[in-house]
């Protein structure tokens, strides 16, 4: 007998640390340099904040009856706007999950269309033209073979746009995702694939959803780098997306990001996270909030204070506040939009369908 | 015209379509340096290059998903499922993804893809090669589902499907690829999806079929005609959208109706068809609707599987039944 065979590929020990920049005080950790200024800095916090604003006041609608079961945002704030922010909406495409309205935002997309998505309104799917952004979706993970194709017909039609998908450590267990990996990888397609690890798909922890160390150290097994950043620090998670964005935009192909952060409300509004979570580590996670240490380090610059924060919440409140307003200016829709855009033109059948169903009426 | 089989029409429409719109590419297992398994894109990818007809890693979801964002970015995608069976593969994108994108952002963003797919049985293929699947598509909502029968309709139906603002699911009955050939103008052609084809003008029954039961149909109308009975056939070339007024008139004018399929009999297509001439041609009607299906089994390995598909044999008992008053 010879000896055994020593597999070439072994599996990681451990996970790595996650890149940070940012610590929870709101301290630049070590020598680390703020990837960006303060007025991006400042314009990240407004969309976090928004993001968050508005998703509370959708949780409290959600519980009158007066929205449909939604996805809140708390705590991956950073991931979404860190990311979001190293983007230019006018060559650029957010391919988003279900939780992204702030970079859906900063791409130009209305909040009154996301508020009609979350109300059922057929037109919250409508996405204005020259808004580079995929609607939300549901199906998870299939968006993501979408979020390649952008790309590679971007780069057939020589344009320098990228593409961002973004979905979590669930989705990350799904065909679509190594699918698209596997594609991406091969065409050296100008793709980012934004993991957002919030250490839950629904009621299943992150170490159910893979035995891998890290979600990125998948990336090499496809032929590109993978990143792992502190997804609660929003300059490293800005810092990681536009390397992958200067990647992808010199044709060098795609990157993996994973942003370790954590759901801190429920996975929706239909969910009981009390029935499984553990309240230690949600109480760590509390302590790593994203928007805070944003507004700790400005407040260091003289860019932040209390006054500053009273101001933007009622600022913040009220255009929320427009927006539901625009978006009750929209007609209720009738039974006619069940046969409007099936087909560019409808078939005989539909029309026959319709002429009888709006008879009835 | 020329005389054409069917791959040859499919190919030739295919080169034709990429000469018009450069927009249009080639995407699948296989279709590059092969032309395909069944050389449906032989030679296209010399003509057109490695950027507009691409081999895929073999992973079907992508390459259907793949295909929105590319129809999303300004392309019109023309991707090959190496067989139907495999398609399952892909189901979700095609028609949760795919056939949806139109009606869940109202208009906003389309997707312009045709899906070329082979099917059928009766080639001796290996197991999940052979499946006739279009029922599942044709609950596809968004999606139109086209089947040819002769190297004539696949090029005016293909050349339809391509230009179609809306996906378009274009099956291929593999056993035709060959078989079939027929005279094909040589100029440019389109089919109006939703027309059926009168095969032969009768007056005894009618007879309504599509795709890879055409043969067996023509075979079964060479007995019949042989014993003295006259059929009406019709042949739908597409099943999404429907010609329900072709159909109800065809079936008004002999009040007998005989619907032949290759796929398993339960919410087959032909359940569709035969209720919508309960539905608007039931006072014509003369005798009970009858179909004749593969049953409500697996596709078989392909040693029995002449004897799961609907045979000319069948469909001849099939119309004597009902012709009986």
């Amino acid at each position: 007998m010879s000896d055994a065979l020593s597999p070439q590929f072994k599996p990681a020990a451990k996970s790595v640390a996650p890149h940070k920049l940012l610590g929870p005080k709101g301290k630049l950790l070590g020598t680390a340099k703020a990837p960006m200024t303060d007025a991006q800095a400042l314009e990240a916090l407004r969309l976090m904040m928004l993001g968050r604003a508005f998703d509370t006041k959708c949780f409290s609608l959600q519980r009158q009856g007066k929205i449909g079961t939604f996805a809140p945002l708390h705590g991956q704030e950073a991931s979404i706007v860190g990311s979001a922010m190293a983007l230019n909406p006018e060559s650029d495409w957010v391919v988003p999950q279900y939780r992204e309205t702030p970079a859906l935002l900063r791409q130009g997309y209305p909040l009154e269309q996301i508020i009609l998505y979350r109300q059922g309104h057929p037109h919250g799917g409508f996405v204005p033209d020259g808004i580079k952004v995929l609607q939300f979706q549901i199906s998870l993970a299939a968006q993501i073979p979408h979020a390649v194709g952008l790309a590679w017909g971007m780069q057939l039609q020589q344009q320098d746009g990228v593409s961002v998908a973004y979905f979590g450590d669930g989705s990350s267990s799904e065909g679509d995702f190594h699918e698209s990996c596997n594609l991406a990888g091969v065409l050296k397609a100008p793709v980012i694939f934004l993991l957002q690890n919030n250490q839950w798909a629904i009621s299943t922890p992150r170490e159910i959803q893979s035995a891998a160390s890290d979600l990125a150290a998948r990336a090499p097994g496809y032929g590109f780098p993978g990143i792992s950043v502190d997804g609660n620090d929003l300059f490293a998670v800005y810092q990681a997306t536009a390397e992958a964005v200067t990647r992808a935009r010199a044709g060098k192909g795609p990157t993996l990001i994973e942003c370790h952060t954590y759901r801190m409300w429920a996975h929706t509004t239909a969910d009981d996270p009390s029935r499984y979570v553990d309240e230690k580590e949600e109480k760590r996670w509390g302590t790593r909030d994203p928007i805070d240490r944003v507004q700790r380090y400005l407040a260091d610059s003289g860019n932040w204070s209390d006054d500053k924060a009273k101001a933007w919440e009622a600022e913040i409140a009220d255009e929320i506040q427009s927006a539901f307003d625009n978006a009750a200016k929209v007609p209720p829709a009738g039974p006619e939009a069940l046969y409007e855009h099936v087909f560019e033109t409808p078939t005989s059948t539909l029309n026959r369908q319709r002429a009888a169903h709006l008879q009835e009426q | 015209m020329t005389t054409l089989t069917m791959v040859e029409a499919i190919r030739e429409t295919l080169r034709a379509e990429m000469l018009r719109d450069e927009r249009v590419i080639l995407m699948g297992e296989d279709v590059g340096h092969l032309g395909g398994v069944f050389r449906a894109t032989d030679g296209l990818r010399q003509q057109f290059g490695a950027q507009r007809v691409f081999d895929t890693p073999l992973a079907e979801s992508v390459i259907a998903g793949s295909a929105v964002g590319l129809a999303i970015s300004g392309l019109i995608p023309v991707f090959e499922m190496q067989f139907l069976g495999f398609s399952q593969n892909a189901f979700h994108q095609i028609c949760q993804q795919i056939a949806r994108t139109r009606f869940r952002t109202r208009g906003s963003h389309t997707c312009p893809i045709t899906i070329r797919a082979p099917f059928g049985g009766n080639v001796r293929t290996p197991e999940l090669h052979s499946d006739s699947m279009e029922p599942q598509y044709a609950q596809g909502t968004g999606l139109k589902v086209v089947m040819p029968s002769t190297a004539y309709d696949a090029k005016g139906l293909l050349a339809s499907a391509i230009r179609d603002p809306d996906p378009v699911l274009f099956l291929e009955p593999l056993r035709g690829y060959r078989l079939v050939s027929d005279d094909v103008p040589d100029d440019d052609y389109t089919i109006e999806f939703g027309k059926l084809r009168v095969m032969r003008e009768g007056d005894d029954i009618t007879i309504v079929t599509w795709s890879a039961s055409v043969p067996v149909v023509e075979q079964a109308v060479e007995q019949l005609v042989a014993e003295g009975i006259n059929p009406h056939v019709v042949d739908l070339r597409t099943i999404v959208p429907l010609d329900e007024a072709g159909l109800v008139a065809a079936v008004e004018k002999t009040g007998r109706c005989v619907v032949v399929h290759e796929s398993p009999a339960a919410a087959g297509f032909g359940a569709e068809v035969i209720t919508l001439l309960q539905e608007q041609a039931f006072y014509s009607l003369q005798a009970p609707l009858k179909r004749v299906t593969a049953p409500d089994a697996p596709y078989p390995p392909p040693g029995i599987e002449g004897h799961y598909i609907p045979s000319s044999e069948l469909v001849v008992r099939a119309v004597r039944e009902t012709l009986i008053d």
